[in-house]
């Protein structure tokens, strides 16, 4: 959904009064946007009667929360030993080269979203990644070629 | 004509296309007019087979894998007419090697029962260990974990039945449970797979340490690259609410107790005890410096245990057959079974529950059958990214606690990742310097400042500038990061960068520009 400042409302109060809400808060929100976006940043410190440095402090710490809209699509890619072991970087490269764009950014085309993640708990099927929150494994070249050519058309 | 027939919904095996074979498999029963019914299992953890379809037979069930979807419609042809001549058949599921040889007590139901059904736990021995609980009385319970010599299976290792024990005496009518589902470490996935795969088992855990400490409520705190275990897991504890295994009087039983799923936001470092309770309290996930201890002073300030996964998740078996029967398996002071993941460049790759005393050797080379690749193994990384490199010189270690410290490692969580002979030790070892330095949450200066250094002079090394003099930099920060650190990231690093220095110096040395210039 894109950004909107009724609909953030409603989930930063739906989640307010939960102990230690900050996170719960912070989660909804992206999984709501896609990001946290600095204007939901104020609303979070005034609902949940913290600073806006510490809600900044909160979600700049964690490695989940985007400052800016993602893509329509969102890889993940593992980047942790079990996958290094089973050739994970260099099929990670490829991916990344074929996008052209550096891990973290979004495509010109708002087509996808790559990441760099340390394990999705699929190291018996490495090298793997989510997509969209799926998971795959087993990557392979072609395979890799498989995915892009279906998220990034 | 009717089958019975069980594929995993366990991310690994989604992850190799599950769901598609599930759904072929249904919907050619369906063309067929077959009566085929399909229950979405956990996984055996025979990760090499995924997706490993089972079906039901008298005398057991046949497993067949790795299924492709180009597979179904001869799999489903043989699978009425002769199961057993089908290519892909690996004959009775439980007699496989690698599934007979293990000592499966805490993933006893996993991947044969279906995760969200209560009936299933119930059939399979689930609540007994609670209800032996309810009998015994807090105390005894306490003291049946104890007897069990059950040590936190997140890596620290320290004696679950202690830990209880202290927030069992601690005043105050608030205290905690804290499941750590934190899951970090690259070559774990236990966590995940009771998770997805056995649900109650961990419900049934938190709530006997409820019980046993006088702790009403309970969080399990998930990490956010797990979305599958935090769908089951939601969903288990919304089912056991319905049940009354969970709420104002659990299991009628007299007693309070109530969980909730908390999901965390992508930091490693949140794994350790205390930065997880920030986290938890809403904060950056910063390590707070021990006393006070999170048994007397943990969650909002109140007595919390905080245990990892599988530690709660052996809890049910420990109170249903007895501490004395869990005990009984093991080594040393490593009591008990301890699921090993094998992962990484592994030929048989998956979940080994076994009891403490297995070798490396063994694990890697007879159970895990080598290398996937089909090359020699030259490293094999213990414990995750604070694990040490282990050659296999050192392949008659047995899986033990003490005799892995002895040896300059630790086990950790158990995850066991192999590496063949391509792999480059000194770029591992700089791996290990960034990792740190992308997770640490600085709140110290050896982790803070010591990997972003590490770095570097790994860096410098790499490139074969004066290797000699930036090793024992290296070498002499990692004993400041080693004896300086807050916590265990910090502290651990230097275990995969020194043991990459011990058992393949050449890695480093070989790079080195006055060498090849004097050659």
């Amino acid at each position: 959904m894109n950004w909107n400042k009724e609909a953030a409302a409603a989930i930063i109060a739906a989640h307010a009064d939960m102990p230690g809400a900050t996170l719960p808060v912070l989660n909804a929100l992206q999984s709501a946007f896609g990001y946290v976006p600095d204007e939901a940043i104020a609303m979070v410190a005034q609902a949940l009667n913290l600073s806006r440095a510490e809600v900044h402090g909160v979600v700049s710490f964690y490695h989940d929360y985007r400052s800016a809209p993602p893509g329509r699509h969102i890889l993940q890619v593992c980047g942790a030993e079990a996958c290094q072991a089973m050739g994970g970087e260099a099929l990670a490269e490829r991916l990344r080269a074929r996008v052209g764009i550096a891990w973290g950014e979004t495509a010109a085309d708002g087509s996808v979203t790559l990441e760099r993640v340390y394990c999705l708990g699929l190291c018996a099927c490495a090298p793997a990644l989510l997509r969209d929150g799926a998971p795959e494994g087993r990557l392979n070249a072609a395979r890799v070629d498989t995915i892009l050519n279906d998220t990034v058309r | 004509m009717s089958l019975e027939i069980f594929i995993p919904r366990d991310s690994g095996a989604l992850a190799v296309g599950a769901d598609a074979v599930a759904a072929a498999l249904t919907a050619h029963a369906v063309r067929l007019g077959l009566d085929l019914r399909l229950t979405r299992t956990g996984s055996r953890g025979m990760y090499w087979l995924e997706p490993l379809v089972e079906m039901a037979t008298p005398a057991g069930r046949l497993g067949f894998g790795p299924v492709g979807l180009a597979d179904v419609p001869a799999l489903l042809a043989a699978l009425i007419a002769a199961p057993e001549a089908h290519p892909l058949c690996l004959g009775p599921t439980e007699r496989i090697g690698f599934f007979a040889r293990q000592q499966r007590l805490t993933f006893a139901r996993c991947g044969i029962t279906d995760p969200l059904s209560l009936a299933d736990y119930r059939s399979h021995g689930g609540y007994v260990g609670l209800q032996r609980a309810l009998s015994t009385g807090p105390a005894g319970t306490v003291e049946e974990v104890t007897r069990s010599g059950l040590r936190g299976r997140g890596g620290a290792g320290f004696p679950t039945g202690i830990k209880w024990q202290t927030v069992a005496r601690a005043a105050g009518p608030v205290k905690y449970i804290v499941c750590n589902a934190d899951e970090g470490d690259s070559g774990t996935f236990a966590d995940r797979m009771i998770m997805e795969g056995d649900p109650f088992v961990l419900i049934e855990g938190m709530t006997i340490a409820g019980f046993a400490t006088g702790a009403t409520h309970g969080y399990i705190y998930i990490r956010s690259e797990y979305p599958h275990a935090i769908a089951v897991m939601r969903e288990a504890i919304a089912i056991a609410r319905r049940e009354g295994l969970l709420g104002a009087d659990c299991l009628a039983g007299g007693f309070a107790f109530d969980m909730e799923v908390r999901v965390g936001a992508g930091a490693y470092v949140c794994g350790e005890e205390t930065a997880l309770l920030d986290s938890l309290e809403g904060r950056r996930g910063m390590v707070r410096a021990k006393p006070p201890l999170p048994a007397l002073e943990g969650l909002f300030g109140k007595p919390t245990v905080v245990n990892n996964v599988i530690s709660l998740a052996s809890v049910p078996w420990i109170m249903s057959q007895g501490g004395a029967a869990y005990r009984d398996f093991g080594m040393g002071r490593s009591r008990g079974t301890m699921p090993v993941q094998l992962a990484g460049n592994i030929r048989h790759g998956g979940l080994f529950e076994t009891a403490f005393g297995v070798t490396l050797g063994a694990l890697v080379e007879e159970i895990g059958g080598g290398t996937a690749s089909g090359r020699a193994v030259r490293a094999v990384q213990v414990g995750g990214p604070l694990g040490a490199y282990f050659p296999p010189a050192l392949f008659d270690t047995p899986f033990d606690y003490e005799a892995f410290a002895a040896r300059d490692g630790l086990i950790g969580h158990g995850g066991v990742v192999v590496f063949d002979d391509s792999v480059d030790m000194a770029q591992q070892a700089r791996f290990a310097m960034q990792f740190c330095a992308h997770e640490s949450c600085g709140k110290c200066t050896p982790c803070r400042i010591g990997s972003t250094r590490g770095a570097e002079v790994l860096e410098r090394v790499m490139r074969g500038e004066d290797v000699a003099a930036n090793l024992a930099l290296v070498e002499d920060l990692c004993m400041t990061m080693k004896f300086g650190s807050l916590c265990a990231l910090g502290g651990f690093t230097p275990y995969p960068v020194l043991s990459a220095l011990t058992h393949f110096r050449a890695d480093f040395t070989a790079r080195d520009i006055s060498l090849a210039a004097a050659e």
